[in-house]
């Protein structure tokens, strides 16, 4: 319990984006055969002017095997100021770690060195199940009552998914979080408006659509998910379902506005059955109604057969496979991870309804195989995937793997294992830190980062 | 000691609930900030302010019957344990209670704010003033028991909800005309520390007069 808020709440966006830079990031490391080693969570440095800048200083492995991490997040944010439910003296300290396979979630102890965490509890699935009835913890969110994790399904692998709560103190499952959940049957990210009561849902498929890979036949015949759904925050009751089209297949990240004050956000479609494009969707609030259109669409690029994996060949092209979006905390820029093609997208989202690309970089890539500048003559497989921006916007740091299974039909040659950061310019213009390549063991893959302190993707704010 | 004194103590106490963030006066803050208006956080006062009467008002009310109808020995020590018990569970372990949504109307907003000031013992740090009332009675040989001093009770919550609402009021509209909530997570002290401290000592108050 502390005295003074924990210096990293802020009250709102604004001021948030006056904290100081990070020194440390906490990176997801799922091991890359399955079996055998454990997953871990990597401590990278990211103090330029230190010694441990781009190195993994610290590590702490999980106790069993076949975790597969995924995201995580925070127990405790700025959404601890909230005015409705006010614990301004928690601390931002355990990492909610959930194993997206084994459904096991792991709290991990920052302090007293926030270098060397440990575990201090581990909840097993059964007791997820047995409370909330769901597996596949994915997203964690930390709300202003209660930690929140979205759940991709039930016990048997099938849907429907959906969210759960953790006690904020105990970290007890408290159970399902949904009073009705209507039409609603697929899950995978969520997040808020959380001054005006409103929750958005995203989907993605259930364990038994994803776990075993891709599965060529459901994503032709439009099974994987393509519905954004909006709830009602504090009765837990669906609202309304926005049907992107059953080309649309599989709705992702959601980014809606940091500002509390405005009612819109970003939510980004892996690939659409039409052209293989990615699309970037914008809900927005119009006369009281939710509306949902396309405002951004990334074209698949003209690929020889010949250097395509064998789930592409057919279709001589290669998809964006937009499989991550983050909104800076100035709601300013919203940077976009084409997986498939090996390139970092930067839009200015000022006008939310006209986006303009204004960067990009390319690295990795199922066919460009771009090279990072620290090593220029090094090809790099995966592409730019889990991205995570710095309060001040200044710094954006990426990782290269979608998802085990995944990785190994699109990069049937191995995935690598690398993270990378780009530094933003005063004016917004992009480009790679040549000094921060962090390549880790090869025995695992890296997914989601979270920056020390927080970051754009990890707090709510309930004050403009 | 002077007879205005605890009615200045009740005055005062009420100001202290107001001054706490979680007792409402932020909650109008953000309400203006959501809708831009400074209406909206002079609206929201009314209903944070009856919503700290029923809370409070309630556990004066209890106090005030028990007081005429049981030995004033017995009211002193059962008040002051129930005083002693809630400061210390609240240093112990500080439960909130869990509320989410920020759209609430006025009778939603007034159920939250009974709800706070209940979570938070607020009518409790009134019971020693009341059973100090009722004290002195007994020491001036008035018969026991007496009718219950509803009069008094009600004085005490009117005068005590004064000083929540000019409290309330005066930072809500400071900060949202003035000083803005930046400062919050520099100046936010814990005051459920200091709450928990108050209860007890309200106790051991009790258990003295």
């Amino acid at each position: 319990m502390l005295l003074k808020p924990d210096p990293t709440f802020y009250a709102s966006a604004k001021d948030a984006m006056k904290a100081p830079p990070e020194t440390l990031a906490y990176v997801a490391l799922l091991s890359a055969t399955g079996n055998g080693s454990s997953d871990a969570i990597a401590v990278v440095g990211t103090d330029a002017e230190s010694n441990a800048f781009a190195k993994e200083v610290g590590r702490v492995d999980l106790p069993n095997t076949g975790d597969e991490l995924h995201h995580f997040g925070w127990n405790a944010c700025s959404a601890a100021l909230c005015p409705f439910a006010p614990r301004p003296h928690v601390e931002r300290r355990y990492l909610i770690v959930p194993g997206l396979r084994s459904s096991r979630i792991h709290v991990i102890d920052t302090k007293p060195d926030p270098s060397q965490p440990h575990i201090v509890r581990v909840i097993e699935p059964e007791e997820i199940v047995a409370k909330a009835g769901y597996t596949r913890p994915h997203t964690v969110h930390c709300g202003p009552d209660a930690i929140y994790i979205s759940a991709l399904g039930n016990a048997a692998g099938d849907g429907p998914g959906g969210i759960f709560m953790l006690d904020c103190d105990t970290f007890d499952v408290l159970g399902a979080w949904e009073a009705d959940r209507g039409p609603q049957y697929l899950a995978y990210d969520f997040w808020w408006h959380l001054t005006q009561d409103v929750m958005i849902t995203s989907e993605w498929g259930t364990p038994n659509m994803i776990e075993s890979g891709l599965n060529p036949n459901l994503l032709l015949e439009g099974k994987y998910g393509h519905q954004l759904h909006f709830w009602d925050l504090r009765s837990r009751r669906h609202v309304q379902a926005f049907d992107l089209g059953a080309e649309q297949q599989m709705v992702l990240e959601l980014r809606p506005s940091h500002d509390p004050a405005k009612a819109y956000g970003f939510a980004g479609v892996v690939v659409s059955l039409k052209d293989l494009s990615s699309s970037i969707w914008l809900w927005h609030r119009e006369n009281g109604n939710w509306d949902v259109r396309k405002v951004i669409e990334i074209p698949a690029e003209p690929a020889d057969p010949a250097q395509l994996p064998d789930m592409l060949k057919g279709f001589s092209a290669v998809p964006p496979l937009l499989s991550d979006i983050d909104l800076s905390l100035d709601d300013k820029y919203l940077y976009a991870s084409c997986w498939g093609t090996g390139e970092m997208r930067q839009y200015d989202v000022s006008d939310p309804f006209n986006p303009k690309l204004v960067g990009s970089v390319h690295i990795g890539g199922i066919v460009r195989r771009a090279p990072h500048p620290n090593n220029p003559s090094k090809p790099l497989a995966g592409g730019p995937q889990m991205v995570e921006i710095s309060r001040d916007g200044r710094r954006v740091y990426f990782t290269n793997s979608l998802y085990r299974a995944w990785d190994d039909q699109f990069y049937p040659d191995g995935v690598g294992s690398w993270m990378v950061k780009l530094d933003v310019a005063e004016d917004g213009a992009i480009g790679f830190d040549p000094k921060f390549f962090v390549e880790f063991d090869p025995a695992h893959r890296v997914h989601q980062v979270r920056l020390q302190g927080g970051d754009a993707s990890s707090d709510s704010y309930c004050y403009s | 000691m002077a007879p205005y004194y605890p009615w200045l103590g009740i005055f005062f106490l009420g100001c202290y609930h107001g001054i706490n963030p979680a007792m409402g006066w932020l909650f109008a803050v953000a309400i203006g900030l959501q809708e831009r208006s400074g209406a909206a956080v002079l609206r929201s006062i009314v209903p944070l302010t009856l919503g700290h009467i029923a809370s409070v008002g309630a556990v004066v009310l209890v106090t005030v019957v028990a007081a005429a109808q049981l030995p004033h020995s017995a009211v002193r020590i059962g008040a002051a344990a129930i005083l002693l018990a809630f400061g210390i569970a609240r240093l112990v372990r500080v439960r909130h209670p869990r509320w989410v949504g920020m759209r609430v109307g006025f009778w939603g907003l007034a159920l939250w704010s009974l709800l706070m000031s209940s979570a938070h013992g607020a009518g409790l740090m009134l019971v020693p003033f009341v059973t100090a009332a009722h004290g002195a009675a007994d020491a001036m040989g008035m018969p026991m028991p007496a009718a219950p001093q509803y009069g008094a009770g009600v004085a005490m919550v009117a005068l005590h909800t004064l000083g929540y609402a000019i409290a309330t009021l005066g930072i809500a509209m400071a900060v949202y005309v003035r000083f803005g909530v930046s400062f919050l997570r520099t100046a936010w002290f814990n005051v459920d520390l200091i709450w928990a401290a108050a209860l007890i000592v309200s106790g051991l108050v009790t258990l003295l007069l």
